[in-house]
């Protein structure tokens, strides 16, 4: 099962740091691990064995195929095997790849590869890093060719790109705040690359610098905004909420499902509660590009809405949409409901979801599929209906977009 | 031949709510676990979603959740002086497969057994005296107590989140609450479920005759419950799907609502589905088990050693599993010498329809625990003097449910088909209800289960064979219950009512209760029990076998709350007992 191979890689990870704490020489012990302990829990921040493994008994060996609009790109080994993965790079190597990514020979990496943000990183964490990846149990991997669309099937393209939309440069401390915010902001925007989902991009992929963690779509999913807009955002949470929902995957407001669940389960669950509660101080003062909420479409002639609602939905989210906060999202006043992109909200309804598992949180609460139930005008009334009912506000959804998503999807068909 | 694996701590036959609770209590311990369960892996989200898991034709009426008879079934007589014959269609129980078990598919009526009713025999005859019973009733004390009990009842009631009042916190009894009960250490987690008509007006009828009615203790949570494990429980809709379903809102306890979502997740955990344990091995001193043998759904046969196997099936499958191995002494009832198939039991149930012109009851406004009851005429509340038998049960009414196919109630003298049959539903549907009596069914001598001469299952296995019937001491019991229900029904003041006895011999056909009890049962002697006070073999000592097969007879409640107590009991025996210092508990 999937869960009791996740235990077992932990385990395998952990030999992994004690296994090269026995062969560091004996001198420089104390200040390797400390070196090696920061490096892991940066890994974590970074979420970088969700992209960098394919087979979970391969931890960090590479091969995920990475699905974005331009084609498909497949994860690097970076274990320290030398053939295959990242074992005969320099630490000098290491470094320019994070910091400004260029691979040791030369060659442009692509920005699938979060360097945009890593290049804020602190030289030390990133070396921190390299030396916690060196401690991993070298594992013999090649990865797929990369299936990229012409002309980024070409390395040298990416200069261009870099050219227009890239700047390397170290995280700069504002002197005008808090320690605290400093360190969330340096995590949001270096390591943790929250962007790379939660900021729109532009049609060649470069994050739009204006609308930086107002909401993205990608992989048919929209990762929603997470500035502190109070409509939209996490503007309604209080710090230590958007914390708990980091650590546990849940709270009064929400839970992490989808994409975000691995994140939790694989990064910040995995998290210390100082930089948690750091990150959530930090994303309470982003302000994102400031959107007055729309108003209310009108549900009164919404029959088919309502009716689903009280139908197939109350059960769990309650009649007057207040769920079962911590198991069943609460409806009313859910910035995700309310999204300017109604996709995540469409999506669920189609197809269900699993909200994230963790130690503090550890029930499985589900969203089942109605897709073979619903046809495309129905989950486009009860949509429109969560969206508008107990003073959400949002625009209606329409039954073609929910024809073309449920399209993308291959999802059933009543 | 069978493939030799590894070794393990613990094994566990059967992957319901008793293998649920060892697995996570005994991984708490630091073992290694490995259950084997032979059906299938089965969760909320994936197999009971709210989007089908009402579905009456395909649970009900097709069984999704039950064993196929032609997996297993059994052979079946009233008596031994007829010819035991294979069930080809499953009716009066319904033995669960899958991962969970019956834990799914209960209603969720939650009882403590009496303090008398664990010491059924010397209580007896210390009130009434020698001839309390006649000799031909098999009773005996359990060999444990209630009081040894209490805390491990209150355990299972925080892990399931019970939804109930108190009716005796520490000798002191409670207003509301069942006044009869045991004493008890503390009050339920959740308060009692919202109440509805039906229920309500039994309860004021009840009252009006001098009984102490009070809402029944449920499984269903009356509100949204996180458990001590960190399990969290919605609250209940009260769709009425509940008995032969899965809950698809996480409101009813069960396996899958309160242990697994933080068992599945322990490295020193393994569950293997499609795994069908065929054997008890044992050593060739017969002194302690060595492992099981298993085989899969592909037909490969597997041996799997462990240091400690618990035995937790359906109670059937466990003296099956006992007999076919070869442990222990085989039951005759001809000279009562053996244990093992010995005290089978059932429970005795029977019914009183109440028509009414002028209440809407709104039966689909349900949940199986749904309910209000009395309990002056369970176990020994009552004095028995003259009355011509023991034992006794619960008169409750429950609002389980109002379900489409199922439920169509018509007056007697209503023709079975066609448009009178339609008009009365139609004009009776809203306004009924059930009085209901569940009755304990004693031990008797010529009651017991053991292997049949003639037919064998899949595996070349002897089938076991049933020899059951209800006795004088059953029938008069639960006529008296009836009766008691039916003085309910006058005073509820209905246009009619119609009591439905249950007469006759025990028909195996028409669907009455899951509550099958015995066969491997506990006691403080070997040579008359199998299982000593913790559910230890007195054969094997490595050998536990959970369940209600330990029940030497079987008491008017449901039997779960009894079977999670004496779970959480065996556990702690292996945990602070066994594992210090391996061999018997109990010198024999």
């Amino acid at each position: 099962m999937r869960i009791a191979l996740l235990s077992s890689m932990t385990l395998v990870v952990q030999m992994a740091i004690f296994g090269g704490l026995a062969a560091a020489p004996a001198a420089a012990g104390e200040q390797s691990f400390e070196q090696v302990e920061r490096g892991k829990a940066l890994v974590d921040a970074g979420d970088c064995v969700a992209c960098h493994t394919q087979d979970q008994n391969k931890p960090f060996a590479g091969g995920r195929p990475i699905k974005t609009p331009f084609g498909t790109l497949y994860s690097p080994n970076i274990t320290p095997d030398r053939e295959t993965g990242i074992g005969a790079w320099s630490d000098d190597d290491f470094y320019r790849a994070m910091h400004e990514g260029v691979a040791p020979d030369g060659a442009r990496l692509y920005p699938a590869f979060p360097y945009p943000y890593f290049t804020k990183m602190r030289h030390d964490d990133v070396l921190a890093i390299r030396a916690y990846l060196n401690t991993l149990q070298p594992i013999s991997n090649s990865r797929p060719k990369n299936e990229l669309q012409w002309p980024l099937n070409h390395r040298v393209f990416m200069r261009g790109w870099d050219l227009l939309f890239f700047t390397p440069g170290t995280f700069a401390p504002n002197p005008n705040k808090s320690d605290e915010w400093n360190r969330g902001a340096y995590l949001v925007e270096g390591p943790g690359h929250c962007g790379g989902c939660h900021t729109p991009k532009n049609f060649l992929g470069a994050e739009k610098a204006a609308e930086t963690l107002d909401g993205g779509n990608l992989q048919n999913w929209f990762a929603p905004n997470i500035t502190n807009n109070q409509h939209l955002g996490v503007g309604s949470w209080t710090p230590d909420e958007i914390a708990e929902y980091l650590k546990t995957g849940r709270n009064v407001h929400s839970g992490a499902a989808a994409l975000m669940s691995e994140v939790v389960r694989d990064s910040t669950s995995k998290m210390s509660d100082a930089d948690l509660h750091a990150i959530a101080v930090y994303l309470k003062d982003v302000n994102g590009k400031s959107k007055s909420p729309p108003s209310s479409v009108d549900q009164s002639s919404n029959d088919t809405g309502r009716l689903i609602y009280a139908d197939s939905c109350s059960a769990c989210h309650r009649s007057n949409g207040t769920g079962l906060p911590h198991m069943f999202p609460p409806l009313a006043k859910n910035a995700n409901v309310q999204s300017s992109d109604p996709t995540t909200v469409i999506r669920v309804i189609l197809q269900g979801t699993r909200t994230a598992v963790t130690d503090s949180r550890p029930t499985a609460s589900s969203m089942p599929s109605y897709d073979w139930k619903l046809s495309d005008k129905e989950v486009a009334a009860v949509a429109t209906y969560v969206r508008n009912a107990w003073n959400n506000a949002a625009p209606t959804v329409t039954a073609d977009e929910v024809k073309s998503l449920r399209k993308q999807l291959e999802a059933a068909t009543p | 031949m069978a493939r030799k694996l590894p070794s393990v701590d613990v094994v566990l036959v059967g992957f319901g709510w008793t293998a649920a609770m060892l697995g996570q209590e005994l991984t708490d311990a630091g073992l290694k676990v490995l259950a084997l369960e032979r059906g299938t892996w089965r969760d909320t989200s994936t197999d009971f979603a709210v989007t089908f898991a009402q579905d009456e034709l395909r649970y009900y009426y097709r069984r999704a959740l039950f064993q196929e008879p032609a997996q297993e079934t059994l052979t079946f007589r009233n008596s031994a002086n007829e010819t035991a014959l294979p069930m080809r269609e499953l009716g009066s129980f319904l033995p669960a497969s899958g991962v969970g078990g019956a834990g799914i598919h209960w209603n969720g009526q939650y009882w403590r057994f009496l303090p008398s009713d664990f010491v059924a025999r010397t209580h007896n005859i210390e009130r009434y005296g020698a001839g309390a019973f006649p000799d031909t009733m098999s009773i005996q004390d359990w060999g444990v107590t209630y009081d040894d009990l209490e805390p491990y009842y209150d355990k299972f009631e925080r892990l399931c989140g019970i939804s109930g009042k108190a009716g005796n916190i520490k000798g002191a009894i409670q207003t509301g609450g069942n006044p009869f009960e045991g004493a008890r250490s503390r009050d339920y987690p959740n308060p009692p479920m919202e109440m509805t008509y039906g229920p309500t007006l039994f309860a004021e009828a009840a009252r009006q005759i001098g009984y102490k009615p009070f809402a029944c203790a449920s499984a269903n949570m009356s509100r949204a419950y996180t458990n001590p494990l960190g399990v969290t429980l919605g609250q209940c809709s009260y769709c009425g799907f509940c008995e032969k379903y899965g809950c698809g809102n996480y409101s009813k306890a069960s396996p899958q609502t309160t242990i697994l979502p933080v068992l599945m997740r322990k490295p020193n955990f393994e569950l293997r589905t499609g795994s069908e344990v065929i054997r008890i091995n044992q050593d060739k001193n017969n002194k302690r088990a060595t492992g099981v043998t298993y085989v899969t759904e592909q037909g490969e046969e597997f041996e799997q050693p462990a240091e400690i196997v618990i035995m937790c099936a359906f109670i059937l499958h466990n003296a099956h599993l006992l007999l076919t191995s070869g442990i222990g002494t085989p039951y005759d009832p001809q000279t009562g010498q053996g244990a093992i198939g010995k005290n089978y039991a059932y429970q005795i149930v029977s019914s009183v329809d109440v028509f009414f012109d002028d209440k809407i009851i709104n039966p689909f406004v349900g949940a199986g625990a749904l309910g209000m009851a009395i309990d002056e005429f369970n176990g020994d509340n009552f004095d028995h003097t003259g009355l011509g038998f023991i034992g006794g049960g619960y008169i409750a009414l429950w609002n389980t449910n109002g379900r489409p196919i199922e439920t169509h109630p018509v007056p007697k003298g209503t023709p079975k088909w066609g448009g009178k049959f339609k008009k009365a539903v139609a004009e009776n549907y809203l306004k009924t209800a059930t009085i209901a009596t569940h009755g304990s069914v004693m031990s008797h001598r010529a009651n017991h289960l053991d292997l049949d001469p003639t037919y064998r299952d899949i595996h070349g296995r002897p089938l076991m064979r049933m020899t059951f019937d209800y006795t004088d001491n059953e029938h008069k019991m639960s006529d008296y219950l009836t009766d008691r229900a039916t003085d309910v029904a006058k005073a509820m003041k209905a246009r009619e009512f119609h009591a439905k006895k249950r007469e006759g011999h025990y028909s195996i056909v028409p669907y009455q209760t899951t509550h099958n009890t015995g066969g491997a049962i506990m006691g403080s002697d070997p040579k008359s029990s199998a299982l000593n006070r913790y559910l230890q073999s007195w054969d094997l000592h490595n050998l536990f076998v959970m369940g209600a097969s330990a029940f030497p007879q079987n008491p008017g409640y449901n039997p779960t709350g009894t079977i999670g107590a004496l779970t959480y009991w065996a556990a702690d025996a292996i945990r602070n007992q066994y594992l210090k210092s391996p061999g018997p508990l109990v010198q024999a």
